[in-house]
């Protein structure tokens, strides 16, 4: 079982790190690099608390292996918010109450980047199916929802 | 485990020969070994960087799709959408965004699940599979691939990689349609396929109806196919559909349905993906994926369900 160099390019930032084949994703975000923004919840691919980007597209961290993501562009929560503050998603989440325990919240906003990424303006039903990985069970998702789509909203506008 | 990156066919089929199981999203493999179903394998091949897997080309010999194309490309791409809509039907319910992202057609037809929503969609479209290996290259039609749950021909040293769809004869639609309990990170309690060529008349020319979840793999459903072959669309073709689509399946009882469930859903799921072939047939536009269509499940005008 021999250690694999790669790099890890995380929003924007490179880390050379060597890791087990075996390892996912998120437990080297989380144990190597110190981001522990991106939540490990189920771990078997199923509750998207574990959402990050892999070049620009969605997947769970849990059940990626590390060593596949060697030189590609990774965006976890916390390279959401720019030097101006929170990025608007963050804003609205919190604005219309759709954080409760907060253990979703990361995995819901990068699958909802990713959605408005790719369709910038979605309707109702595209935001349910674009957060269709991601469990929530606090808020019952109505506030989600509202959250994305007032971010959509704003930035048709902007 | 030993973990290697192919950056060429050559590199992943000199791995797959030495004994290496290729990777591309890992959404069988290490989703699985996180559920405790088995373990990672000794040795891995990542093949998600291969250089002209990912293609998908549409030309005079069809469909072209590369192993490592996604489901989130089927489901979009406009001409897999008019032309082979029974598979973007069965790309688009596949898990979540994320799922369909880095989940691959190749990974999902070698995964050779008897639940899996392309496989149905494949059969009715007659793919033809090419499987490589180091020492050459060979063509499966689909409905010969699988052996059973999770065991298909393909030897250890073998990589999918390409499928091929022909294209299909004017006047011709294609439908797929699951049961399912939830709208995401769902897998199909029952599924069928169907791709339908209709006469000038409006009459079934030629059809063909497959089978998810109801067998140790999709099958294809041949009795249905009859009760279908030069009839009008009817209600009563329809039952009868319905009807030689139960008889044909040979389910099992698991957590999501008793075989006696399944028996009776997967004709419903037949007669309903007939419908929507039929439709799209005839020109009429029903949603990607039909699932999510309107009017799906309701009865014929003056039919009951």
């Amino acid at each position: 079982m021999s250690a694999l160099e790669i790099t890890l390019q995380v929003n924007g930032v490179p880390y050379p790190v060597a890791v087990d084949p075996s390892r996912s994703l998120v437990s080297v975000l989380r144990k190597e690099l110190g981001l522990t923004g991106t939540k490990e919840g189920c771990d078997d691919c199923e509750c998207g608390a574990c959402m990050v980007l892999i070049d620009g597209q969605p997947v769970n961290s849990c059940s990626y292996l590390a060593a596949q993501v060697d030189g590609r562009e990774v965006v976890t929560i916390e390279g959401l918010a720019g030097d101006g503050g929170l990025h608007p998603l963050q804003q609205n989440i919190l604005e219309e109450g759709g954080v409760q325990c907060g253990f979703c919240t990361p995995g819901m906003l990068i699958s909802a980047t990713a959605l408005l990424a790719a369709n910038p303006t979605p309707s109702e039903e595209e935001i349910r199916i674009g957060l269709g990985g991601n469990l929530c069970r606090c808020t019952g998702y109505q506030k989600i929802v509202r959250a994305v789509k007032r971010t959509a909203d704003e930035l048709a506008k902007a | 485990m030993n973990y290697t990156a192919a950056l060429t066919l050559d590199e992943a089929l000199a791995a797959l020969a030495a004994g290496a199981r290729p990777v591309a999203g890992g959404s069988d493999i290490v989703v699985g070994a996180r559920q405790g179903k088995a373990q990672l394998p000794d040795s891995i091949v990542g093949i998600h960087r291969v250089a002209g897997l990912d293609t998908l080309t549409v030309g005079g010999d069809g469909l072209v799709l590369g192993a490592l194309v996604n489901h989130a490309t089927i489901e979009t791409n406009e001409a897999i959408v008019r032309g082979w809509t029974a598979l973007a039907d069965g790309s688009a319910l596949v898990g979540s965004p994320s799922t369909r992202n880095v989940g691959t057609i190749g990974g999902n037809v070698m995964n050779s699940s008897p639940a899996m929503d392309t496989g149905a969609p494949l059969i009715v479209l007659e793919a033809i599979c090419e499987l490589r290996s180091k020492s050459g290259s060979r063509t499966v039609p689909i409905d010969e691939l699988w052996t059973g749950p999770g065991r298909s021909v393909a030897t250890p040293d073998e990589l999918l990689v390409s499928i091929t769809v022909p294209a299909l004869p004017a006047g011709s639609g294609s439908a797929y349609i699951r049961l399912e309990y939830r709208r995401a990170m769902e897998i199909a309690v029952v599924g069928a396929a169907a791709m339908v060529t209709l006469n000038g008349d409006g009459d079934v020319a030629d059809c063909r109806i497959a089978l998810t979840a109801v067998a140790p793999t999709i099958v294809r459903a041949r009795r249905a196919e009859a009760a279908l072959a030069g009839k009008a669309i009817s209600e009563e073709t329809l039952a009868a559909v319905a009807a030689a689509a139960s008889e044909e399946a040979t389910p099992i009882s698991d957590l999501r349905g008793s075989d006696r469930y399944r028996r009776h859903t997967v004709g419903v799921m037949a007669r309903r993906a007939v419908e929507g072939a039929a439709r799209r047939a005839r020109g009429e536009h029903l949603s990607v994926p039909l699932n999510r269509a309107d009017g799906i499940g309701a009865p014929l005008a003056g039919g009951s369900a």
